[in-house]
């Protein structure tokens, strides 16, 4: 039975492979690039045998433990674990349960991250060169690391998703773990603030990680080399009691997924709220831009933009104060106007089929744009000034304020109109409305990182003007380039927006049922 | 049920098209402003077809819907009804062919067409994040209706298809029978001509569809069009007056209900024209006792 799995998991990536050409292409360049990358981890995993075993053995865990992390947290961000053995598509088969997260756990392997995560693991060895205890110690525990990133991954995906839960719950829940990990690095930074130099905390931090599930399968060759057995026996034990622990949430939560499909409590409500509908004016701009608007808060999809955005303005306020220069604060508003603006370059992709009643109606595609723009500005703009008035209060340099407004503005209008144009000519793999907002399909990663940074560069080509400007202004602290760069940013990025709206309207107009056609497949 | 009654040609308060458009142009694409259906066909299909890859989905249909029929659209699974259906109300281009709406070219005047249909596709999702209410008031917005005319048919909707308890909650918590009764509500939201209606029963509890029934009937005798497709072949007799077989992508046969039975049950007639039926008991194994 595992076996079928096993063989069912290669036969759906040959056929991604046969379906689409380019998927095979990035698939290929995937292998390369981990190839690469674990060609250059055996090169400094034999040099790091050079060295001594506790500087082998603190890189090690602090590698190991990264890449248990990064398995937990990779699924809930992009690509990660292959999910085509998803149990919700396995629930009407007789399979054990026992056999099922056998089945998943070594599937998993197999796929190029699995497969890169174990050679990498078993080519750390290659660090115990000169300790032979340690290389037969370091294979077992590189299968035990291996194993707990896999089993991992797949609990959390499993309580993430929970099929179980409630709508509300499995849409949040991907925002809810994002949030401490974001912080992760000040969090980090300030509990080992007070441990001195980076050069002794890593060691400091290793040893507190191997005695977490973290790191204890990754300590134990270390500590094996160094001959303190049993500090090792101890740490192998709590590798194993870590994979037992996980398999066994696993399962439990497997168990209830299994025999609860999703459901929904849904509540009776009165009619005769319309919300946004009664904001704007009562025509087919109107009441896209209500529509949209709702969708940037009932949309988990859309609401994890914005979670970001004070996100951002924490992390840069916090390193600003770590290195006490006021220069990422002052950049901080141009970045959020920029991924902001930026956002509505995957709205048409967002809508997926329900497209289908823009095209239906026969709304023109200017006005399908225009809404769109009107809902992310409505808020966007207060925003940006906002916040753009706060970064200059905190760098105590009221003297920039023109020509700050002018960068944060002009980046905003003119993304405004790029994404315009893109959302009506490119369909994107997207999160389908109700999964998690932060599950991407194969393949998505980089065509849309591509298209964001197609459109990063060309708001930044489109955009030089203020840019100049603001530049000038602040190294020659004159005042009149700034209330300049904030004229030349109104009135340019005010064009390119019409411009963005009337080239993405007309391209709707002319290509909307081919965009459908793509939304459909 | 009645039968083949003849439609009348007086337009009732709903479904009276062009009244509320703001766009005065709409007329003089009609060939024959304000005159209601007798004239000419209500969907003319000359020629159409479309290809996915190497496959013909549609291989050239010709069809004309009768202006006031109650038209079925009946055809074995991947026979190209969606396919058809989505050319003919402008969802997706046609590689070949053409297609009429009260004698508008779908394909030349988009914005026009569209204004005289309401569609209900199968297999889209809505903006299902709306409240039901909120999502009919979006559409008969998009169709460029005034903020009065859409409360007032929202209200009226929402009471005719029997949803005004749950028009204040998102149409991602409803039942699939209730998802298909507020799409079924956006595409009459403004009072359409022609009504295309891509499997409109399907998990719709016996209740609901004896309701929509009587509501797509009420629709026809005052003039308007109605084309569903269905799998039901019980159903397409008893409700439409004219039915059109359709094949690998072609119409294998055409007419009132009446002409295309010949006497027999529409499913005898229906599998007889399709084939593909097997007199089989199945595998050994299979049989339990």
């Amino acid at each position: 039975m595992v076996a079928i799995l096993v063989r069912l998991r290669l036969l759906v990536l040959w056929n991604t492979l046969k379906r689409s050409p380019w998927q095979a292409v990035w698939i290929v360049l995937g292998t390369l690039y981990a190839l690469g990358l674990i060609g250059l981890a055996l090169v400094g995993l034999v040099v790091l045998g050079f060295t001594s075993p506790e500087v082998a053995r603190t890189a090690l865990i602090l590698a190991g433990s990264a890449l248990i992390l990064g398995w937990i947290v990779v699924p809930l961000l992009t690509v990660g674990v292959d999910q085509t053995l998803e149990p919700a598509k396995l629930v009407t088969f007789p399979i054990p349960l026992r056999t099922l997260i056998l089945g998943l756990t070594v599937s998993g392997i197999i796929g190029i991250p699995g497969a890169a995560t174990l050679l990498a693991a078993l080519g750390s060895a290659a660090a115990w060169w000169r300790h032979p205890a340690a290389v037969l110690a370091s294979i077992v525990c590189a299968v035990l690391g291996v194993i707990t990133c896999i089993v991992a991954s797949r609990t959390v995906t499993t309580l993430g998703t929970g099929l179980g839960a409630g709508r509300r719950y499995r849409e949040i829940s991907g925002i809810i773990v994002m949030i401490p990990l974001m912080l992760l690095g000040p969090i980090i930074v300030s509990v080992t603030a007070g441990l001195g130099d980076i050069a002794s905390v890593l060691p400091r931090l290793a040893d507190a990680l191997s005695w977490t599930p973290l790191g204890a399968a990754w300590a134990v060759p270390g500590d094996i080399a160094v001959g303190n057995w049993l500090v090792a026996t101890a740490k192998l034990l709590i590798a194993l009691a870590t994979i037992a622990v996980l398999v066994l949430i696993w399962a439990s939560s497997l168990r209830a997924a299994l025999v609860s499909p999703p459901s929904d409590s849904s509540r009776a409500r009165r009619s005769g709220k319309l919300g946004f509908f009664t904001l704007y004016p009562a025509s087919p701009t109107g009441a896209v831009a209500a529509r949209a608007l709702t969708y940037w808060i009932r949309d988990p999809r859309y609401a994890r933009q914005l979670i970001v955005i004070p996100l951002v303005v924490v992390l840069m306020i916090f390193y600003s104060n770590l290195n006490n220069s006021s220069g990422l604060v002052s950049i901080a508003p141009a970045l959020i106007a920029l991924v902001l603006s930026i956002s509505i370059y995957t709205d048409v992709s967002y809508d997926g089929t329900a497209f289908a009643m823009h095209l239906a109606s026969g709304v023109s595609g200017v006005a399908d744009r225009a809404g769109r723009v009107l809902a992310i500005a409505t808020f966007a703009v207060p925003l940006i000034v906002l916040v753009t008035v706060a970064s200059v209060w905190v760098s105590e340099a009221w003297r920039m304020l023109p020509a700050m407004l002018g960068l944060s503005l002009g980046v905003l209008l003119t993304g405004f109109g790029v994404a315009s144009v893109t959302s009506a000519t490119v369909v994107f793999p997207v999160p389908q409305a109700g999964d998690n907002p932060f599950k991407s399909p194969p393949g998505a990663a980089v065509p849309s990182l591509l298209a964001s940074f197609g459109s990063w560069v060309v708001i930044g080509i489109l955009a030089l003007p203020e840019l100049t400007l603001t530049i000038v202004s602040a190294v020659t602290g004159q005042m009149l380039y700034g209330w300049l760069s904030l004229a030349t940013a109104v009135v340019l990025g005010t064009l390119f927006l019409v411009l963005g709206v009337r080239i993405g309207g007309r391209t709707l107009d002319r290509r909307g049922p081919e965009l459908l056609a793509r939304l459909r497949s | 049920m009645s039968m083949g009654d003849t439609p009348s040609n007086s337009h009732a308060p709903e479904p009276s098209p062009g009244t509320t458009h703001p766009a005065a142009d709409v007329q003089h694409a009609l060939p024959e402003p304000g005159t209601g259906g007798q004239a000419g066909p209500a969907l003319s299909l000359r020629g159409l077809a479309k290809s996915f890859g190497a496959k013909a989905a549609v291989a050239g249909i010709d069809l004309d819907v009768p202006a006031g029929s109650f038209y079925g659209l009946v055809g074995p699974n991947g026979a190209g009804k969606t396919t058809t259906l989505s050319m003919a109300t402008g969802l997706l281009r046609p590689d070949a062919g053409e297609v009429r709406i009260h004698g508008v070219d779908v394909w030349e005047h988009l914005v026009e067409a569209k204004r005289l249909v309401g569609v209900l596709s199968d297999g889209v999702k809505l903006f299902d994040r709306l409240t039901g209410e909120q999502l009919v008031t979006y559409a008969g917005l998009l169709c460029g209706l005034d903020r009065p005319t859409v409360d007032e048919r929202v209200r009226d909707l929402l009471a005719l298809l029997d949803l005004e308890g749950a028009g204040g909650t998102l149409v991602v918590d409803y039942s699939a029978g209730m998802t298909k009764k507020i799409a079924l509500a956006c595409a009459l939201v403004h009072a359409p001509r022609l009504l295309v209606l891509d499997e409109p029963f399907e998990s719709v509890d016996p209740v609901s569809a004896a309701n929509i029934r009587d509501i797509l009937a009420g629709y026809v005798r005052s003039g308007g069009t109605v084309i569903v497709s269905s799998h039901s072949m019980d159903l397409v007799q008893r409700m439409c007056d004219h039915v059109a077989v359709i094949a690998n992508g072609r119409v294998v046969a055409a007419g009132t209900v009446d002409e295309v039975r010949a006497g027999s049950t529409l499913e005898d007639r229906f599998v007889e024209l399709v084939g593909g039926r097997r007199h089989a008991e199945g595998p050994e194994w299979l049989r339990s006792s």
